[in-house]
């Protein structure tokens, strides 16, 4: 957590953009990266203290069906931004004050529960959700101003970039905060945590919502991006996905989940229009290659990379 | 009692037909070194259990500064100043020494203010004091994972000093440790525990330890106190003897090396 991420962070701001003039297209790639890397910053966090969610996908549904439902009524994104995050944190409170209270694998599998409860309910609420044929959002204002698609996904891709940075600084600063030094406490000795008077319950409330709310604004960014949602997004799989960037990333540093989202995204994007019959065998061997061969995920190869080259020079 | 910090009245805990403490009374004074001896099983560390909220006691009640803390949780007695450690150190093991004291001196002095570092110039200097009472600032940045067993103890230790509590209750402290260490760390141990006056009770096997620490050898035998008072008068009773320590003592007695 010590090291000076600043180059890294500038070099991959600096192609990001370097690439997205060359294609274009790959604007709202990224931008979806960059959404799911927020949700993945947030399961680091409960990753710190030992805890998998499987069911994560459920707050970056929230958070995008929050943004489907309320752009009729409120039709900026600065609006619906705040409002898909604070629907988010509502429903991790709700949720975490229940899945808090448990550890390891109930924590996962209640998460996960929670998650395929509120995708049935997309699904078979059709009344209000268009079940599975899902709700368009009709393109937002940004700061008042109705934007055309292209300067549009530039600003979106712009106000992801943004909110990663912002939102990975901030992250850094509570990662190193007694709060977020209680997190790995949690990992390895729960009880001693409450024999220092603090409640490692309510240390995990913290972060959970913090991670749901996380989760909701990459929900709400996915929805502005997208310009539709569906159940899908609160299904299972997303949350497996949102787990598997975790890995692929790694946890090293609050980097790991934008470069993990990104590559993720990268290689789903070609390795499908590539193979399209075979686009997830492919994601699943580099998840195997990446659990056997480099733990700490790609964050831990750039790290093991400059160290050496820092003992060269 | 009137006088006493931490008093004990009927204490009764069993374990299936163990019983662990069958109406206990005993009374520590302020600033008091009470050690409890006795054989494996008897129910000492079962008594730190209770005082620090870890098992509720099935009867009885525990008082502390003349309030009563029977069945409160562990966190809420810590902040009320008991504090404890453990036989086997309970560390964090992803953590360095520094930051396990840390954790301990945040906890104690505010631990949901604000997103400062965690080694802030104040935490760290507090850390800093406490590590050098302790003789462990040569250690500050290793891993808790790296160290040796009388570190470890001490570290332990020092983790529930910064607590600041009134009373510390210690679990074994010199058990694991190599015997060369152990006056060392014991040393070590009075020495900051005195210097904030802390009244400390520890359960100790090793007879060496506890007449040379101890001002009152409490003894625990199949849930009961069998005997209370200086080591000198405690550890030559006859009763106790034979009871409890056995033939073991008799070598502390005579002045001889003793493991109990």
């Amino acid at each position: 957590m010590g090291r000076n991420l600043t180059l890294p962070t500038v070099l991959g701001i600096a192609l990001l953009f370097g690439l997205s003039f060359l294609a274009p297209w790959l604007k709202f790639v990224f931008t979806i990266a960059l959404a799911k890397g927020l949700a993945v910053l947030g399961i680091l966090l409960l990753l710190r203290a030992g805890q998998v969610s499987f069911g994560h996908a459920l707050y970056v549904a929230v958070g995008a069906y929050t943004v489907a439902f309320t752009r009729p009524v409120a039709g900026d994104v600065l609006i619906l931004l705040p409002l898909a995050v604070l629907a988010a944190g509502t429903v991790g409170v709700l949720v975490g004050l229940f899945v808090t209270r448990y550890r390891d694998i109930f924590f996962g599998m209640l998460n996960l529960a929670f998650s395929m409860v509120f995708y049935s309910l997309l699904e078979k609420l059709y009344a209000y959700t268009k079940g599975t044929d899902g709700i368009t959002v009709v393109r937002p204002s940004i700061a008042g101003v109705m934007l055309e698609r292209v300067p549009y996904e530039w600003t979106m891709l712009c106000l992801a970039l943004t909110l990663a940075v912002g939102l990975g600084l901030l992250a850094r600063v509570f990662l190193a905060s007694p709060l977020g030094q209680a997190l790995p406490a949690i990992k390895t000795r729960e009880t001693r945590l409450e024999f220092a008077g603090i409640s490692a319950k309510r240390v995990l409330l913290v972060s959970y919502v913090a991670s749901a709310m996380l989760a909701g604004l990459g929900g709400g960014l996915i929805a502005m991006t997208t310009l539709h949602v569906t159940p899908l997004l609160a299904y299972w799989t997303h949350s497996g996905e949102l787990v598997f960037i975790a890995i692929l990333g790694g946890g090293g540093a609050v980097l790991g989940p934008f470069l993990g989202a990104v590559v993720f995204e990268l290689v789903r994007v070609y390795a499908a229009a590539a193979f399209p019959d075979a686009w997830q065998m492919i994601l699943g061997a580099v998840l195997l290659a990446i659990i056997l061969f480099a733990s700490r995920g790609l964050w831990g190869i750039y790290e093991d990379l400059t160290a050496k080259r820092g003992v060269r020079s | 009692m009137s006088g006493a910090l931490l008093s004990a009245r009927g204490l009764r805990i069993a374990f299936g037909g163990v019983k662990a403490a069958d109406g206990i009374d005993l009374d520590i004074a302020e600033g008091e070194f009470v050690a409890i001896i006795g054989p494996n099983g008897a129910g000492k560390t079962t008594f730190i259990n209770m005082t620090t909220g870890y098992l509720r006691p099935q009867a009885g009640t525990i008082t502390f500064a003349g309030e009563p803390i029977t069945g409160l949780q562990p966190r809420q007695i810590v902040r009320r100043g008991i504090a404890r450690s453990f036989q086997i150190p309970q560390l964090f093991t992803e953590h360095t020494v520094i930051e396990n004291v840390a954790l301990k001196v945040a906890a104690h002095r505010g631990f949901w203010h604000g997103l400062r570092p965690l080694l802030d110039r104040p935490t760290t200097a507090a850390t800093m004091a406490i590590l050098d009472q302790f003789g462990l600032r040569h250690v500050a940045e290793a891993k808790a994972t790296e160290l040796n067993e009388g570190t470890r103890k001490l570290t332990d230790i020092a983790m529930a000093m910064a607590l600041e509590p009134r009373v510390l209750l210690m679990d074994e402290p010199t058990s694991g440790v190599a015997s060369a260490e152990k006056f060392d760390i014991m040393d070590t141990l009075v020495g900051a525990l005195r210097a904030r006056g802390v009244t400390a009770v520890f359960v100790e096997h090793d007879m060496e330890v506890v007449e040379r620490y101890a001002d009152r050898v409490a003894v625990w035998s199949q849930g009961k106190i069998l005997a209370s008072g200086p080591p000198a008068e405690v550890l030559n009773d006859p009763a106790v003897l034979r009871e409890v320590i056995g033939v073991e003592v008799k070598h502390a007695a005579g002045g001889g090396h003793a493991h109990a």
